[in-house]
């Protein structure tokens, strides 16, 4: 729009602002944005003691989320994804024009980022049809965090236009995580203080509830047992499956065989295992009952048989489909220990299994402890296996399962809440360990 | 002249080179290879096998063989049939035939891989290119996101997006109340998108850093701007890690059964569901639950023997964290 001459190089709206870089300006900068901090705290404040109104209406500015999902639930399922693909690639369109074009020197880009730093979030928060006696506050609020933005971004350090820029690729994202992921993980930690419908506060009641309980102890156990067996069993067969493929005929193939459970679902590994156990009276049709009765012993109901058996029953199924993944990873990293260091070991004199256990493993450590953590992730939060085989009857039930049992079937928010965040306290130090390793992973960069 | 017989020279002699590299690779393979370990790997390949093989051959015997029989007793007396295909399709579960499930499986699967892929690049992408203070730590914290359970996250965001935001007394917004809309699958795809976000994030962006800094300087100096670098530069470059996050995404969504338990419409369950609720109805007719599975894993078989290559890929990219 406008000509940036080289007399203009050095306005207002050039990239390299010479505002906000001084020490006096910086501070102005700052002071400004925690004045307009604090405006929204107080609006959201405000908003909070202001006095509910019976019946309030929504407004809405002629389209929103709403109404557009709902348009889109009665088509034919088939005709909704290129629609809701179409108006998602609109959006991003719409995104990646404005970060290209908004940080530009220039008057016309000067306006283009400040309607936009106003217009998204009123926009964004308008799509969501507020009641009315909130409409205010909300625009308010948009408004607000729009003007600090932009005010923000033409005084940065970088240059106007930089911060405009990260907060729009951002953005997205960090929107989906704050709604979806922590909102919901503090909600549920506050909600397991709290009774079955999550009004009254009760301490620690659920907690005790979760260790005291039958059913809340059975399935802290047996989710310890799952954690412990699962990737460890898994990473030894798939270990020895990967050393052995090395050495064996056909190493594509066998690959493929061992790999295939895990593109199966939850759901499909346990109806083929719930058939592999099946137990009736008369002839068989379970293999592993028919080769028991075969060597002349009793059918055995598998998934009925307490204590533990039932549980090891299930594991195996999970075991199954982890191995696979378990073996790929470490066939790779198996494959990329140096053979000098193998033939050293051999010219020294080492067997098979001492150069496995002094070349190989320390070689493959890494990979190692990636495939652990993440098959003990995985084994912590297991749901499908449980609920398709078992339901958790018969003391089989895992943290997972129960915490959504416990809500669907007896609607009880408390226990489920408590649930959640003893799964949670499980996966912590996991967390911990492989974010600190990142972290060492980041600085050597 | 010369340059032209040095090349072929060249050439030649490379040719030679790489033919005998492969003749000795495949003489020193030999060597290595033994039967002991080749017996072995066989008995752990069929007994990994045996387990699907038996459902599968079930699948196609007559429903009333597969009563009184065991599946093994094919092999002396053989007699197949698709019937029970056509049966477990048009059979209903709760609300929706296993058909219909088939068909909101590819409704719900689709754009919820599209998504989380789209935004988790522009994420990882702002996170590799553009300095800010903080980021290491911000991206550490994405990173431990993942780790959240899902089961932590479920019941709070069902109850955003049913009864909507109330802060205090004053409701702020409402829900999307979509609960009664037999075929939205909008909940769905929102969840999926967001629990998908922070290994999408973190896989992309390990990707996504590798990629020389002279290239998008290059561009810079070229007068592009973020917008354009991103969408014409990085992402054409970053498509090896897109195209495995993909189909770790495909896979993952489509035998995803706890979010779809949560989120899905009666008219929108997704075919792990619908399998999963019939597979109580059907009791003990194994004839159908068969079938039923068979229907239900073809799809992920199919993605995971096409693209294995780019599966594995991915696995390996973010599994080799030295």
């Amino acid at each position: 729009m406008s000509q940036a001459t080289v007399d203009r190089e050095a306005t207002t709206d050039s990239p390299v602002t010479t505002h906000g870089t001084d020490p006096k300006g910086r501070a102005i900068t700052r002071a400004v944005v925690i004045v307009g901090f604090v405006l929204v705290a107080a609006l959201l404040f405000m908003l909070i003691f202001s006095a509910p109104v019976e019946d309030p209406a929504r407004v809405t500015i002629g389209v929103s989320l709403n109404s557009y999902f709902l348009w889109l639930g009665n088509l034919h399922p088939l005709l909704q994804i290129p629609a809701v693909l179409l108006a998602f690639g609109v959006v991003v369109a719409i995104l990646l024009v404005l970060i290209e074009f908004a940080p530009r020197p220039g008057r016309g880009y000067f306006v283009m980022r400040l309607v936009a730093c106003l217009a998204i979030p009123v926009l964004a928060f308008m799509l969501l049809r507020p009641y009315a006696n909130a409409v205010l506050y909300v625009v308010a609020i948009a408004l607000l965090v729009g003007a600090l933005l932009f005010f923000a971004d033409y005084r940065s350090r970088q240059g106007a236009g930089y911060l405009f820029q990260l907060v729009l690729f951002m953005a997205p994202a960090a929107v989906m995580l704050l709604t979806g992921l922590i909102y919901p993980a503090i909600a549920t930690f506050v909600k397991s203080f709290f009774d079955k419908t999550g009004t009254d506060f009760v301490g620690l009641e659920n907690y005790v509830w979760v260790f005291t309980n039958p059913v809340g102890s059975a399935s802290v156990i047996n989710t310890l047992i799952w954690a412990i067996l699962a990737p460890v069993v898994s990473v030894v067969i798939g270990l020895a499956y990967a050393v052995f493929i090395d050495r064996a005929h056909g190493e594509k193939v066998l690959k493929v065989l061992v790999f295939m459970p895990v593109a199966i679902s939850f759901v499909g590994a346990g109806i083929i295992w719930k058939f592999m156990y099946d137990y009736r009276q008369g002839d068989q049709l379970g293999l592993l009952n028919a080769v028991v009765t075969l060597f002349g012993g009793d059918p055995v109901n598998w998934l009925a048989v307490k204590p533990i058996v039932n549980t090891l029953m299930l594991l195996v199924v999970f075991i199954w489909t982890q191995t696979g993944f378990a073996m790929v990873i470490l066939s790779a990293a198996i494959k990329a220990v140096p053979t000098e260091q193998i033939e050293a070991a051999e010219l020294d004199g080492a067997n098979a299994w001492e150069r496995f256990r002094n070349v190989t493993v320390p070689g493959i450590r890494s990979s190692l402890i990636v495939v652990l953590t993440t098959i003990t992730i995985a084994s912590l939060k297991v749901y499908d296996i449980v609920a398709v085989m078992t339901g958790g009857r018969d003391d089989t039930t895992v943290l997972g399962f129960e915490m959504v049992n416990q809500q669907q079937r007896f609607q009880s928010y408390g226990h489920s809440s408590a649930l959640a965040v003893v799964l949670f306290l499980f996966v912590l130090p996991l967390i911990v360990y492989n974010a600190r390793s990142l972290r060492k992973q980041r600085e050597i960069r | 002249m010369s340059a032209t017989e040095a090349v072929v020279l060249d050439n030649r002699s490379k040719r030679q080179v790489a033919r005998d590299t492969r003749r000795n690779e495949a003489i020193a393979h030999k060597k290595l290879r033994s039967k002991g370990a080749t017996i072995a790997a066989v008995i752990i390949a069929v007994f990994w096998t045996i387990p699907t093989f038996g459902l599968f051959v079930t699948s196609f015997r007559p429903g009333a063989d597969t009563q009184s029989t065991g599946w093994w007793t094919v092999f002396t007396d053989p007699s197949f049939t698709l019937q029970n295909y056509a049966e477990a399709l048009t059979s209903g579960g709760t609300s929706t035939t296993l058909a219909a499930a088939f068909v909101n499986s590819l409704a719900i699967t689709i754009p919820a891989t599209v998504f989380p892929i789209v935004i988790a690049s522009m994420a990882a992408y702002a996170f590799a290119w553009i300095d800010f203070k903080g980021r290491n730590m911000l991206f550490i914290f994405v990173f431990a996101l993942q780790i959240v359970p899902l089961q932590m996250a479920l019941v709070p965001l069902l109850s955003l997006f049913s009864d909507g935001l109330t802060i205090g007394d004053v409701q702020v917004f409402p829900g999307f109340g979509l609960n009664d809309v037999n075929y939205s699958y909008a909940r769905v795809w929102i969840a999926h998108a967001i629990f998908a976000l922070p290994l999408a994030t973190f896989m992309l962006h390990n990707f996504i850093a590798e990629i020389p800094g002279d290239i998008v300087e290059a561009a810079r100096v070229d007068g592009a701007g973020h917008g354009q670098v991103f969408f014409r530069i990085i992402l054409p470059l970053a498509m090896p890690a897109i195209a495995s996050f993909a189909i770790f995404q495909f896979l993952w969504v489509w035998n995803d059964l706890l979010v779809a338990t949560i989120f899905a419409a009666p008219g929108a369950l997704p075919i792990t569901q619908a399998l999963n609720s019939l597979s109580g109805t059907w009791g003990n007719r194994w004839f159908l639950q068969s079938a039923g599975t068979f229907i239900s894993i073809i799809v992920p078989l199919i993605v995971f023997f096409s693209l294995q290559r780019f599966f594995v890929r991915g696995l390996l990219a973010g599994a080799t964290k030295g």
